[in-house]
């Protein structure tokens, strides 16, 4: 009943052409951005900023990026661990040679960076794909975590290998304390994600979509799958390389090569697959069950008293969490952002269902 | 399907609002002390009885003398399996809770690298004893960093005066010395000190990196096999030992020629090779492969059915001292702390920072506490984080760790500059003014 949109006329290519077309849609989102903005900042304890809000939010961005590839443009990657790492020391790189430099430069450079290399990695997809793509980009990752480790000019020469980075500060404000960096990401993140959700539905969006359902059908109708893979690769590198610079810069404050090894990689996948293929509200949502649900159980024993050993508690979370896995894949196989849609659906026809 | 849904959303912030809850559980007059661990991952076999020797200590403190000066202890783990995120999130868990956390001891160098900008901003001390950064030993720049007793710098410099003694002062220049390392900061951190050593002496360096975990180091051996150094020095932890034992017995070099960093050298990583790690030889942080009365103590705690779960089983390992060890460092900080700000109090995690620059075991103390003969005098003070650093040679004889040296002390010589150098390029790059310290 409440969400319809009879009755809402749209008199100008304008207005029927914006993001959100439906009243209530719109609405949703505006009271999202303004807790997320105003009310977030206010309530939300440090442990909860840091320790979760900001992880899940730079972890959704990655997943925008990476669903951009996998879930618009069929073509599966996992090395996008890989391409956060470029995104990360390229800034990293911009920030300590040029010391003038701003932060949101620096992190956006770290983005161009991480496109070059996710163009070239995107160059085998001309030929091969499915299953066979995922190993060449699988060599992204292990080029990527080697050159990190032993061209000692990408760290600055330090012995240990580790880098971190000074005290943040953007536009001379200060990024330091868990609120100032919560807004910070999520400043990227909205922008991010709105383009995203702009660019799917655009011309090229449509391109990849259809380079996704049948590559060749695509090509009889005129779409050049040169282009097509390439742009999906360049701007699915871009966003997963700012996302990275940021997990470096904001989330970190301090790293090494192992911070995106290929568990990274594969755990965006999952964040992909288990929010749902082809969705940018499913990465968040995808992004959210990979953050929240370890913290979670890792606390649930603590809730009801029990102290088992953190051993114990780790390995159950372990199982738990695959089998949930296993459980939303067979319920759902479409992911997370399916749940969603038919929730909208059910909406639309509440409360008189047929 | 609506009805579900809602469900779902009601149960899911549910669950929000407990996690935001349980973070103020405990009551505020215990002293809170965090314990990161990692009990799993690849480095488990290290991290098992290194968590088990923190844990028993601070439940002894609490059964024997009813906490400090009857402040009791609360203490819980969080597993990290030595991911540094999940590391900062412990940390960002547990650094305010009871009052304030009293230290960190991280076990991790990643973890200590993104832990020590963090601590600068909260306040609160980083304990990383015999680990760490090793520059982080000036405490003018570092002022909540403690690599107490020992870093990895004077940890390798230690190894080089041992080899210095067996092959004599003029024949080291003709030596060749391999380095085989965990890749990542933590087998980095002894390179710039062996490279300052080399270039001084003059005998030859190899490195060799070995990518983590560690458990594929056949081309790394079948250089060692090529190019024959005379000794090598493994700067490896978890899994990574027994295999690179193994391998040195594949291509027959001699164990006795393999010196271990401490982290490397404990019962967990040859106690399954038996003989054929026989000979290897590990340096250990102070002399923690002694006994003492605080091992009696703990084996009557646990006979209470107290402590550790793992009960006796580690009791008495080097891996396991060493965290009694950093257990017993972190209590005397806070009872340092206490004797200046109120015995019997609560002590912020400011004053227990002070605590822990101003740390003085001398002998008579130690003995008290049951480490005498564990452990030498130790004394930090404003500049000096890391106080004073002993250490020994410890041998494997294929059933135990034999202790087979005298005390060596690292050669400043060679160790301040280094520290200098690289803590004044920290405070450059992250713009700290250093301190002033008297003294």
């Amino acid at each position: 009943m409440i969400y319809r949109e009879n009755g809402q006329f749209k008199s100008s290519y304008r207005a029927d052409q914006q993001i959100f077309p439906i009243r209530q849609d719109r609405y949703v989102v505006l009271g999202l951005l303004l807790v997320a903005f105003l009310l977030v900042p206010a309530m939300a304890s440090n442990y909860f900023l840091q320790a979760i809000l900001i992880p899940f939010l730079i972890l959704s961005l990655a997943a925008i990026g990476l669903n951009i590839l996998v879930g618009y443009c069929g073509q599966i990657s996992i090395g996008s661990g890989a391409f956060m790492a470029v995104g990360a020391y390229a800034a990293w790189n911009f920030g300590v040679r040029i010391p003038e430099l701003p932060l949101v430069l620096q992190i956006l450079l770290g983005g161009v960076f991480a496109t070059l290399v996710g163009v070239a990695f995107g160059i085998p997809s001309l030929r091969i794909r499915g299953l066979y793509l995922a190993v060449t980009t699988l060599a992204a990752q292990f080029f990527v975590d080697w050159a990190f480790l032993r061209i000692a000019f990408f760290t600055n020469y330090s012995p240990s290998g580790n880098v971190s980075v000074p005290a943040l500060s953007a536009f001379g404000l200060p990024v330091q304390t868990p609120m100032q960096k919560y807004l910070f990401v999520l400043i990227f993140v909205v922008v991010f994600a709105l383009l995203a959700k702009n660019l799917v539905r655009g011309a090229i969006g449509r391109q990849w979509m259809a380079i996704r359902d049948m590559d060749v059908a695509a090509e009889v109708i005129g779409i050049r799958p040169v282009y097509a893979k390439l742009t999906a690769f360049a701007v699915s590198s871009f966003i997963i390389g700012v996302a990275g610079a940021l997990w470096a810069f904001v989330h970190l404050g301090s790293w090494e090569p192992l911070a995106f090894d290929l568990t990274r990689s594969l755990q965006l996948l999952f964040i992909v697959i288990i929010g749902g293929l082809g969705s940018i509200v499913g990465s968040f949502f995808g992004a959210a069950f990979m953050v929240l649900l370890p913290v979670l159980l890792t606390n649930v024993p603590h809730w009801f008293g029990m102290s088992i050993g953190v051993d114990t508690a780790s390995h159950i979370e372990h199982m738990v969490f695959g089998a949930l896995i296993v459980f939303f894949l067979i319920v759902e196989p479409h992911g997370l952002a399916r749940l969603w849609s038919i929730g909208k659906e059910k909406l639309r026809l509440w409360p008189f269902p047929h | 399907m609506t009805t579900r849904l809602k469900r779902a959303v009601l149960g899911l912030s549910a669950c929000a609002a407990m996690l935001t809850m349980s973070t103020a559980a405990l009551a505020a007059e215990e002293q809170y002390i965090p314990l990161l661990t990692y009990r799993t991952g690849s480095f488990a076999p290290l991290g098992i009885p290194w968590a088990d020797g923190k844990l028993d200590y601070l439940a002894l403190v609490n059964e024997r003398d009813g906490g400090v000066n009857g402040v009791k202890l609360a203490y819980e783990e969080c597993e990290t399996a030595y991911a540094t995120d999940r590391g900062v999130e412990c940390y960002e868990r547990m650094k305010g809770k009871n009052g304030g956390a009293s230290g960190f001891d991280t076990q991790s160098t990643g973890i200590t690298f993104a832990l020590t900008d963090k601590a600068i901003v909260d306040g609160v001390a980083i304990e990383t004893m015999g680990y760490g950064l090793s520059h982080s030993a000036n405490g003018a720049v570092f002022e909540w960093n403690f690599p107490l007793l020992g870093t990895y710098w004077t940890a390798a410099d230690v190894m080089i005066q041992d080899i210095t003694k067996q092959v004599g002062e003029d024949k080291l220049k003709d030596q060749r010395i391999a380095l085989i390392y965990h890749d990542s900061p933590y087998g980095k951190e002894p390179i710039a000190l062996l490279q300052a050593r080399a270039k001084e002496q003059g005998f030859k360096l190899d490195l060799y990196p070995v990518t983590a975990p560690g458990v594929e180091q056949k081309s790394t051996w079948l250089q060692v096999r090529k190019n024959r150094p005379d000794f090598v020095l493994l700067w490896s932890a978890g899994i990574m030992t027994p295999t690179a034992i193994r391998e040195a017995q594949a291509v027959g070099y001699p164990r006795d020629k393999i010196y271990g960093i401490w982290w490397a050298a404990s019962e967990s990583d040859v106690v399954d090779l038996g003989q054929t790690a026989k000979g290897y030889k590990g340096i250990t942080i102070h002399n923690s492969a002694e006994d003492g009365p605080v091992h009696d103590a703990v084996r009557e705690m646990h006979a209470k059915g107290k402590g550790a779960e793992n009960g006796d089983k580690y009791v008495g390992t080097l891996a396991h001292t060493r965290g009694m060890m950093i257990s017993m460092m972190q209590v005397e900080a806070i009872r340092t702390a206490q004797e200046k700000f109120g015995k019997g109090q609560h002590m912020t995690p400011e004053q227990v920072r002070w605590g822990f620059e101003n740390l003085n075991l001398d002998e008579a103390r130690l003995k008290e506490l049951g480490f005498e003969g564990i452990m030498r005098p130790v004394k930090t003070s404003c500049s000096n984080h890391m106080g004073d650093d002993w250490a020994r040679i410890v041998q494997w004889d294929g059933n135990k760790f034999e202790v087979v040296s005298d005390w060596y002390e690292s050669d400043k010589k060679y160790v301040d500059p280094l520290v200098k150098e690289m803590s004044a390029k920290y405070a450059a790059e992250k713009k700290i003014t250093p301190r002033t310290c008297e003294g």
